[in-house]
């Protein structure tokens, strides 16, 4: 079925397409290096910096678990749910090297009861649902393969 | 105690909170009629009218200070209207007491009231709005506002060791102490079991630990401590605004709040010694010159259950990670060293966002004036409020007497 649908992000601009190692896509500052996700142009978000100019980059692939939870019930509208509806798990994602903690989707099967605080993620993508014509793929957290630069 | 900029709560008044679908200006009637004959003071004679707004109830919620002025008839006092989501009221009030302390007026009505539809709050307005994080979070994310109160919850469980048992003691005895407010719209006695057989809605939260959406009102007389001199005789015994803190964060926002996808970055500025939350009481301290060993009770914004335990730290009960223990000594309950929501908190009220931070305040004035029948901590002469709205509105009102 899928390969009749043509795959697109849920959002623009917010991750890259690749889907073996996708990664997020933020933005810094040109002049004093802070970052910024979800991407955007214009101010800087230091007070510090006077900058105007953000330019967009990806962020780090890995990181470890600030919180999480599980979304027993489907969330309202904009939210696209499955029917039936199935729990899914969300994460806060803390990624060292930008300072950022991120919110995202947990993989499919991957539950709550399956994480902890700290524990070390990386970014995929995932199918959040489809229409008639499209698939529409969304970045979501996932337990760290052992042996990737997330457990160094 | 005074530091030369307290104003006067003359009175106080409240439509109960419940679910019925009215014309929320109905309810905000109730609520300024009530206080408007607790303080003595007649309408006509109101300088300033301060409206929190509600942002689900079309125009005249946007525009709630005229809203109210021409439902009690206008009467030539000067409007505002407020949004500050969840800490609305507060910043409703900080207007009305920025606008007496300058000498631009004398009297005013604070005034918020809402009608919710049911369930989860969902964007307001419709279409695709890909810019607005509102929306985005809801369509890419399913975050949810018990989302974000989830994941403080798990926090706490995971580094603190907090447990299902610890939130629900939050319900019960939150139930207990608004088993007797009439303005309550829950009033029921809750056993831990009854929260932990409700259903799990964002793990670990339960339904019952998460506050309702709810209609209501709530309003407020506040007035110079001149006029209220020259209106009562004498100020004895009145309760006093003595500080009341609407604090944003300061960058970096370290911590991922509702309703952001992401916490800023700590890259480049390293995170504020204090985080914001612990900020918005801290401000109000400072403006009142007291602290936290001073406060005799406490109305916080427990949204969830395990958000009050967050709040006993925020506002200086204990330290960080103590909660839990605060909590299991009793010292939060009536007769307890501090109580905490002897309304009953959201936990008995549900929220009625644009008066809720108002009526933290008729709380306090209650119980301060030993009014609270039912529910009244002893000799009480000093409390707090704390609050949080989306978009970094945090607010803390301090009453005195």
């Amino acid at each position: 079925m899928s390969e009749t649908l043509s795959r697109v992000p849920i959002i623009d601009g917010w991750f890259t397409d690749d889907i073996d190692a996708p990664t997020l896509i933020g933005a810094k500052c040109s002049q004093c290096g802070t970052f910024v996700f979800p991407p955007r142009s214009g101010d800087c978000p230091n007070p510090n910096c006077d900058s105007v100019t953000l330019d967009p980059t990806p962020l780090s692939r890995f990181g470890r678990i600030w919180s999480y939870t599980e979304n027993c019930y489907a969330p309202p509208l904009p939210y696209v749910a499955a029917e039936p509806y199935e729990p899914y798990a969300l994460a806060a994602v803390e990624l060292a090297a930008e300072g950022l903690v991120v919110l995202g989707r947990v993989a499919t099967g991957i539950r709550a009861a399956d994480l902890k605080v700290g524990m070390e993620m990386q970014l995929e993508l995932d199918v959040s649902h489809r229409d008639a014509d499209h698939e529409y793929m969304v970045y979501v957290w996932a337990p760290a393969t052992p042996g990737s630069e997330a457990t160094q | 105690m005074s530091n030369g900029r307290d104003i006067a709560i003359l009175g106080v008044g409240m439509h109960p909170w419940g679910k019925w679908g009215h014309d929320f200006t109905e309810y905000g009637m109730v609520a300024a009629r009530a206080a408007l004959a607790d303080a003595q003071v007649q309408w006509k004679d109101i300088q300033y009218v301060a409206g929190a707004d509600t942002i689900r109830n079309g125009y005249p919620g946007f525009v709630a200070g005229a809203t109210f002025a021409q439902k009690l008839g206008w009467n030539g006092a000067r409007v505002s209207s407020s949004y500050a989501a969840c800490a609305s009221g507060a910043m409703a009030l900080d207007s009305a007491r920025a606008q007496i302390l300058a000498g631009f007026c004398d009297v005013a009505l604070v005034i918020g009231a809402d009608t919710t539809p049911k369930g989860f709050f969902a964007p307001v307005g419709g279409g695709d709005r890909k810019h607005d994080p509102d929306w985005q979070r809801f369509h890419v994310l399913g975050a949810t506002n018990p989302v974000y109160f989830a994941l403080f919850a798990r926090r706490r469980m995971d580094m603190y060791g907090a447990t299902a048992e610890d939130f629900a003691q939050v319900k019960v005895k939150n139930s207990r102490h608004g088993l007797n407010n009439p303005n309550a719209r829950f009033r029921k006695e809750n056993v831990i079991a009854d929260v932990l057989n409700s259903p799990i809605v964002s793990d670990p939260l339960r339904l019952l630990d998460i506050c309702a959406t709810s209609d209501g009102a709530a309003a407020m007389v506040v007035c110079s401590m001149d006029f209220a001199r020259k209106h009562l005789g004498n100020t004895d015994g009145l309760c006093r605004v003595k500080a009341v803190g609407t604090v944003a964060p300061t960058y970096p926002q370290s911590v991922l709040e509702l309703p952001d996808i992401a916490s800023d970055s700590t890259a480049v500025v390293p995170a504020p010694a204090r985080k914001w939350k612990d900020t918005i009481a801290f401000a109000a301290y400072e403006q009142a010159g007291i602290g936290p060993d001073d406060i005799d009770l406490a109305e916080v914004y427990d949204l969830s259950t395990a958000l009050e335990l967050d709040w006993y730290e925020h506002i200086g009960l204990c330290a960080e990670g103590e909660a839990e223990g605060l909590l299991r000594s009793g010292a939060t309950t009536i007769g307890g060293r501090v109580p905490v929501n002897a309304s009953g908190g959201l936990a008995c009220f549900g929220e009625a966002i644009p008066a809720q931070a108002i009526s933290q305040v008729c709380e306090l004035v209650w119980q301060l004036r030993g009014q609270a029948t039912g529910r009244q901590v002893e000799g009480a002469r000093v409390g707090i409020t704390a609050n949080q709205g989306l978009f970094g509105h945090g607010s803390s009102v301090i009453v005195a007497r």
